[in-house]
């Protein structure tokens, strides 16, 4: 892996418990990398395999479901 | 306070560091601080004794550097009068301070923690952020990581030689397993935990399984009562001493030493109480009764939670139901008269126009504007598709913010709205209040969070956290171009309700809905009201439980509200949450009633026993059948008697505690002894389970000479016939030796087990668990309702319980149910799932998908069979939409399109 490789990440965040941990991480003023973009869904069952690869394909490095 | 956004920047600059109570002083906070993360209301506050400012007269630092002028040092107490109908007390408990202790050193012994430290030591936002550390050394280069901890039980509970508590705390034994567990998890090593313990407490549902993993995960537990502990000076470690249950001595050497701290009642809230009229019994608990378990001794006031009695999240949720039941009972005549509702003006139909987006871009006063260039991505943002109008703002949240957006939609005609801001999980419903109040649906309106998952997380990287913020209104826009308004249609509720089991629960239930004013089916298959308590004779606490069943009997017989089905079996369901129809089976007759919500409380049976000479031998009975046989006066002359405990129960095919059992073995002890100061009474048990105030009477029975012999599942006690005499024949956990006993009485605390559920629980969508009770929405936090909406669980159904809490979760399920019978709409939300009736297949892949039972098969006009979504159960989770092979259930507001556009957007 070339130095400086910088991932992009694509997290999809349950709206009931990742996404608020991940509002909760910012109110406790935790610090991680800039690289993730968080997609926020209704539920983690609603994450339909497609939108994992369209992910991958669109150029993501990593995909988090998180729920 | 309205004013204060939570940033945290006066916290931050606060030149005051205190000890932080929240975490048990472990660690510090500033003067001005809020008490921990998630508090409610998140504002900040300043410890008038600890303020520089307030102390010295200089400083006045958060002043300065607040960005919203919410600092107010000429803040004063003030006395509000409020007027109220009823009051409900929910103080709870302080946990046991263990300094009085000498022989435990808490105060000077570093690495002797209590059991709520620890569980700030535990957690990620603890003191040690969540590593497992000692006290002692944390904050050292040379630090331990604890590889040896203990725990010791019952510090400040079922204690009156130093302490005064003479009541088990209840919880204790399950919170010392939980942290073990816990902190065997968390260590990446080979962490050894002892529990030292007198009797194992884990009487609540699925708590037994619980305790046998914590064993087969290598939790030692230990009976013995440690005495003292002992410290090395140099390494801070605690050494104890104690006696096996060989009768050995063992010296072990702890790196941690956890004392589990039971619950006690402040003395301010013993003062309160008592300013309030209302009675504290001998251990500082409000006073109820068995069957008025929430209402204190003044009329009008209740109780909820430990200040009633030590006890565990589930009961406490489900008494402060029951207290709201109590409440609401009293004011039902005043219901809704505070009401103001709110009017909107008509919703423009903006379904054929082209997206013209607005974006807000919010400063938050510095906490975004310090870390993300805003300007730079309100520039970006005017270049999107399908924004028109793009404004930057210091509080996009106030109210002033408010009415100019109001004003922008209507003159820029902007059919969307995107705040970027912070999260949507606390600030959505107050920008959709503006677009309803502006003419648009609230669904035309999109967050980026640009603050809790941007600018608070990325502080040291700003150019990063600026494009990070542009990619965000850029996905927010890409999807705002695609969402739609939705409708959100009422549906109306049918205000009667349906309760299932006539004994107490399924009694006290119907009465509580019907005092509040709601008409009540209750039905019971057989051929009177009053369940098992029928066959009961008195309560732990002494009450006549028949004349107490008698007087509920005739309450809901004469209530005008209920109306009874005896010898009435549920033949069938249909329907939803204020929308049920149930049809009901008597006398070979069917008749549907019509309801709005159901309450299950069926009950659960006495096992009949399959060893120890049951039904061999007259002499050998079971508790109801010892309770019916003292009712008739047939129990007379008994010189010895055995109780046998866990007869059914905590055994490999039946892994749980009956809960009850041992209360009850205990009080029939005394009655014996009672009855013949002189008989000799044993009771055969395994761990004696009198959790909370009952351990009193556990105390009484040993000193009336009741003797307890403790046995183990491999040593199980003989009961064998000699001759016409019986003899019974188990190993003294003394003495080491088989001791026989010939008594003329044997009683089988038989345990307790599920009635056959299957067809209520298909009928109704609900689920049971392994063994065969009702399952509950949530554990811990929603112990009286299933998933299914509009449909509660109350008593033994639920799991093995006595009266008293039968009672409260009835009540609490009376409560739960009327929050549906109290409407007379219900509200649809817009984000649901649909159902494209010319792609189904009706295979039915999304009823299987579907959590919320929202879901099912119907037959067309045309004979297809297609799947079909009841809106008002649907939560939207979109589960259903995933399990369709042929995209026929989709999903509003987040549907396919609209998830791929934001993903492919985050990479333009």
């Amino acid at each position: 892996m070339s130095e400086g490789f910088e991932p992009k990440i694509v997290a999809f965040a349950c709206n009931w418990c990742a996404y608020s941990a991940a509002d909760l991480a910012g109110v406790s003023r935790f610090q991680y990398p800039p690289n993730m973009r968080i997609i926020r869904v209704m539920c983690s069952g609603r994450i339909n395999p497609n939108f994992i690869l369209k992910a991958f394909d669109s150029g993501a490095d990593g995909v988090l479901v998180a729920g | 306070m309205e004013k204060c956004i939570a940033c945290g920047s006066c916290a931050e600059k606060c030149p005051k560091k205190v000890d932080d109570p929240f975490n048990e002083n472990l660690a510090k906070r500033k003067a001005i601080y809020v008490d921990y993360a998630q508090a409610v209301p998140l504002k900040y506050a300043i410890n008038k004794d600890e303020c520089i400012y307030f102390q010295k007269g200089k400083c006045r630092a958060c002043e300065k550097l607040c960005p919203t002028k919410a600092i107010n040092f000429e803040d004063k107490e003030e006395k509000v009068v409020l007027q109220a109908g009823a009051v409900i007390l929910a103080a709870g408990f302080k946990p046991f301070d263990p300094s009085i202790f000498p022989t435990y050193q808490y105060t000077s012994f570093e690495n002797v923690v209590t059991s709520i430290e620890y569980e700030r030591i535990l957690s990620a936002t603890g003191p040690y952020q969540g590593h497992l550390a000692r006290p002692s050394d944390h904050d050292k280069e040379n630090k331990k990581e604890p590889r040896k901890i203990g725990w010791l039980q019952c510090v400040g509970s079922r204690d009156i030689n130093k302490c005064d508590h003479p009541y088990c705390s209840s919880v204790c034994c399950m919170y010392a397993i939980k942290e073990a567990t816990i902190s065997k998890e968390h260590a990446d090593y080979d962490l050894d935990t002892a529990i030292f313990f007198m009797d194992m407490r884990t009487y609540g549902k699925d708590f037994e399984k619980y305790y046998e993993r914590a064993k087969e995960k290598g939790v030692r537990f230990v009976r013995t009562r440690l005495h003292t502990l002992e410290e090395d000076p140099v390494t801070k470690d605690i050494t104890v001493r104690y006696v096996d249950e060989q009768g050995n001595i063992q010296v072990e050497t702890f790196d941690m030493m956890v004392l589990s701290v039971g619950m006690e009642t402040p003395k301010e809230l013993v003062e309160t109480a008592k300013n309030l009229g209302v009675a504290v019994d001998s251990d500082n608990f409000a006073e109820t009764g068995i069957f008025t378990p929430v209402e204190t001794s003044r009329k009008g006031i209740y109780v909820c939670g430990a200040f009633q009695e030590p006890k565990d999240i589930p009961y406490s949720v489900m008494e402060a139901s029951a207290a709201a039941c109590g409440a609401k009972e009293g004011l039902s005549s005043a219901r809704g008269t505070l009401v103001k509702e709110r009017t909107y003006p008509e919703e423009t139909d903006v379904s054929f126009q082209e997206p013209k987006i607005g974006v807000f871009v919010c400063n938050c006063g510095i906490n975004i504007g310090s870390v993300v260039d805003v300007p730079a991505v309100v520039e970006y943002a005017r270049t999107l598709p399908g924004v028109s109008y793009v404004e930057e703002g210091l509080f996009v949240c106030s109210q002033d913010t408010q009415e100019k957006m109001k004003e922008l939609i209507k003159k820029e005609g902007l059919n969307r709205v995107i705040v970027a801001a912070c999260t949507p999980r606390t600030h959505e419903p107050l920008f959709q209040e503006t677009l309803r109040d502006a003419g648009l649906n609230k669904y035309l309106f999109e967050m980026a969070n640009i603050r809790n998952q941007c600018s608070w997380v990325h502080t040291k990287e700003k150019p990063e956290a600026t494009e990070k913020a542009k990619d965000l209104v850029r996905m927010a826009a890409a999807r705002a171009q695609l969402i739609q308004p939705l409708p959100q249609p009422t549906i109306g509720v049918d205000t009667k309700a349906l309760v299932i089991g006539g004994g107490v629960s399924g009694m006290t239930a119907a009465l509580g809905l019907a005092e509040q004013g709601f008409h009540t089916y209750l039905i019971e298959q057989s051929n009177r009201l009053g369940g098992n308590a029928l066959m009961l004779s008195k309560t732990w606490r002494g009450d006549d439980i028949q004349a107490h069943l008698a007087e509920m009997i005739s309450k809901v017989s004469a209530h005008s509200l209920i109306d009874v089905y005896t010898e009435a079996t549920i033949k069938g369901a249909t329907g939803f949450v204020g929308n049920y129809e149930t049809t009901v089976s008597r006398n070979n007759e069917d008749t549907t009633l019509k309801h709005g919500a159901v309450i299950v409380a069926v009950g659960a049976e006495e096992f009949k026993p399959k060893e120890y000479l049951y039904g061999e031998d007259n002499r050998v009975m079971t508790h109801l059948e010892l309770d019916e046989a003292m009712k008739k006066g047939e129990i007379s002359g008994i010189k010895t008697a055995v109780f046998i405990q866990c007869v059914g129960s905590r055994e490999p095919e039946r892994p749980y505690c009956s809960k009850v059992c041992c209360t009850h073995t205990v009080k029939s002890a005394l009655k014996l002894k009672e009855m013949d100061p002189e008989a000799k009474v044993y009771v055969i048990y395994r761990d004696i389970r009198t959790y909370g105030q009952r351990e009193e009477l556990y105390k009484e029975a040993r000193d009336r000479g009741v003797i307890f012999i403790r046995y183990s599942l491999d040593g199980k006690p003989r009961v064998e016939k000699a001759g016409s005499a019986i003899s019974v024949t188990i190993k003294d956990h003394i003495l080491f030796r088989d001791i026989a006993i010939n008594p003329d009485l044997v009683v089988l605390a038989a345990g307790i087990i599920p009635r056959d559920n299957n067809s209520l629980a298909q009928m109704f969508k609900l689920s049971l668990n392994e063994d065969g009770f009702f399952m509950e929405a949530h554990a811990k936090l929603r112990p009286v309702e299933f998933a299914t909406d509009g449909i509660f669980l109350a008593g033994m159904a639920h799991y093995p319980k006595p009266i008293e809490e039968s009672i409260a979760q009835a009540k609490a399920a009376a409560s739960r149910a009327s929050v549906v019978l109290s409407k007379e709409t219900l509200t649809v939300e817009g984000v649901v799932s649909h159902v494209n009736e010319v792609l189904c297949r009706g295979c039915g892949k999304c009823v299987e998908a579907c959590p919320f039972n929202a879901i099912n098969l119907m037959e067309r006009e045309d004979g297809r069979i297609v799947a079909n979504v009841q809106e008002a159960m649907c939560k939207g989770c979109g589960s259903c939409s995933v399990a369709c092979p042929t995209g026929a259930a989709s999903i509003f507001h987040y549907d396919d399109q609209e998830v791929l556009t934001m993903v492919e957007a985050a990479f333009n």
